[in-house]
């Protein structure tokens, strides 16, 4: 391995630059984790079928261990560490997995995080999103625990959320309004 | 699995790409979307001395809708791109109905058309879309006038294509539907956004009085090269509504050899070729009439 050609790279991680010195070779995927120990990212089958490395490149979902860290340069990469706010306030669907149990183990649920998050960018809120669509939206993530059923479920419920965090949760709004 | 050591290039012009790719010759291969390339490399089937990288080139990632009604799809245009792009589906609506079903949606950002053309994989959405629209491959090297290479001959065994050391397909043209043809793409996968057991692209051309003057057929999954059959024989001049689409069907599995994989028997792909072609005629024929002023 020594004498193998090393690339210095200026990555942008969840809105920080971050330089990594990497062989050609280093898969996106194990930059995040090895080089700047973002943990978050899991790997599941590093060859594009299960999803669980999806990353969020200039906020379009991609699959880390399909790419080259070198690749990443001058694009702004999002991880699940950078779903939610600065202050810690969860992001829509991460509130959404934990009131609807979307998740068992947690090994696919970064992938299916960073998925939905920007699938959801899709969707003003207040618009609602079916579970025909959540499906399509999933298809491309593979779970071994949950069945999916709560996972579906939590796009909904992730939309519901945006909805009142932009102040549109019209019939409660205006139930509250009238007492 | 990780991906064996390689030498990186990342030209920034078709011209330095060219430049690259002489010199390296066997050497050299051109990475894209990596889609495919990549968990081949990490699978360790393939041990490229020097990958290509031609993601940074300016100027390949246009969709152009040519006067004729053929779409020249660029290099680097992600299936993404191709599927969002209105202009090309009008055009040519297939090109949509295929790429929806090629992978999932994170794939597809990522994913290029022309590097799944350039893949030659059998089972791949554009290969047949390609061979049945009559289009061709824009081959670039260095030193030398850009070649445009038809399908049939660009095609030549599974994962294999004639393209050569030094040579970069700069785009893909898809060709126009001919006049009063409507079209139909229907696939059967185990899950959507998987690769299909069977798959089937069909035209369906009309005369003027709505009578079937042609039908054509190219198929994914079920032979080396996507194969494109005439299949007007048992449906010539009968009306589009009551055509014997089943005869057609059972004509194009007369004509397939499919081998049998783990996915599907050979026999079980036979099936889906006759089932598939009968259920999608009727769909093109409908399309050939809602498209054109055939009388109905
Ligand atoms: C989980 C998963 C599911 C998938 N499902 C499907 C599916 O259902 N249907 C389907 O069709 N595809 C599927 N794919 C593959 C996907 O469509 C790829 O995008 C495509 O096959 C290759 O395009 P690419 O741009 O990624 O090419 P790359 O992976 O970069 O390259 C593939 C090959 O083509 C060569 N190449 C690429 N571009 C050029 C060029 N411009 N000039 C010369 N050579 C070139 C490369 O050298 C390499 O040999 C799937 C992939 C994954 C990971
Ligand atoms: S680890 Fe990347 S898709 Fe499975
Ligand atoms: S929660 Fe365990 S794999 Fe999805």
């Amino acid at each position: 391995m020594s004498g193998e050609e090393q690339f210095v790279v200026s990555l942008s991680v969840n809105g920080t630059r971050r330089p990594v010195t990497v062989p050609a070779r280093r898969l996106l995927s194990d930059a995040l984790r090895h080089d700047l120990e973002l943990t978050g990212t899991h790997v599941g089958c590093e060859h594009g079928v299960c999803g669980a490395c999806t990353v969020l490149l200039d906020g379009v979902p991609v699959r880390s261990c399909l790419m080259f860290a070198v690749q990443a340069e001058h694009h702004e990469v999002t991880t699940v560490e950078g779903l939610a706010d600065a202050d810690g306030r969860l992001h829509p669907v991460q509130e959404a997995f934990r009131d609807c149990h979307g998740l068992q183990c947690g090994f696919c649920t970064p992938g299916f995080l960073t998925t939905i998050a920007a699938a959801l960018e899709d969707y003003p809120p207040g618009a609602s999103i079916s579970a025909d669509e959540a499906r399509e939206i999933l298809g491309g993530n593979l779970c071994r625990c949950t069945g999916y059923q709560n996972i579906v479920k939590a796009v909904g419920r992730a939309q519901e959320i945006r909805t009142q965090r932009a102040g549109l949760s019209g019939d409660e709004a205006t139930d509250r309004d009238s007492t | 699995m990780k991906p064996p050591a390689f030498g990186y290039a990342a030209p920034r012009s078709v011209e330095e790409a060219l430049a690259v790719l002489a010199d390296l010759g066997h050497d050299g291969k051109v990475l894209a979307g990596g889609q495919s390339l990549i968990p081949l490399l990490s699978m360790r089937l393939t041990a490229p001395h020097t990958l290509v990288d031609i993601n940074r080139i300016p100027g390949l990632a246009d969709v152009t809708v040519a006067e004729d009604g053929s779409v020249i799809v660029g290099a680097l245009v992600r299936h993404a791109e191709l599927l969002a792009h209105a202009q090309a589906f009008e055009a040519l609506p297939l090109l949509r109905r295929a790429t929806s079903n090629v992978a999932h949606a994170t794939v597809r950002n990522r994913g290029t058309t022309c590097g799944s053309v350039a893949h030659a994989d059998p089972s791949g959405e554009m290969t047949a879309i390609l061979a049945i629209t009559g289009g061709s491959v824009q081959i670039a090297a260095a030193g030398r006038r850009t070649r445009d290479v038809g399908a049939r001959e660009f095609f030549l065994g599974p994962l294999e294509s004639c393209l050569g050391p030094g040579e970069l397909a700069v785009s893909v043209r898809f060709g126009a539907p001919a006049p009063r043809s409507g079209s139909a793409f229907l696939e059967l996968a185990r899950r959507q956004g998987d690769y299909a057991m069977c798959g089937v692209a069909v035209t369906v051309t009309l005369d003027d009085s709505a009578e079937v003057t042609t039908v054509r057929a190219a198929y994914l999954s079920v032979g080396p090269v996507p194969d494109v059959h005439d299949l007007t024989a048992p449906v010539a001049g009968q009306r589009y509504s009551t055509a014997d689409w089943r005869a057609a069907g059972e004509l194009a599995a007369s004509l397939v050899e499919p081998e049998g994989d783990l996915h599907a028997s050979a026999d079980y792909r036979r099936r889906l070729v006759s089932v598939l072609t009968e259920r999608a005629l009727p769909l093109a024929a409908a399309d050939a009439v809602a498209r054109t002023q055939v009388a109905a």
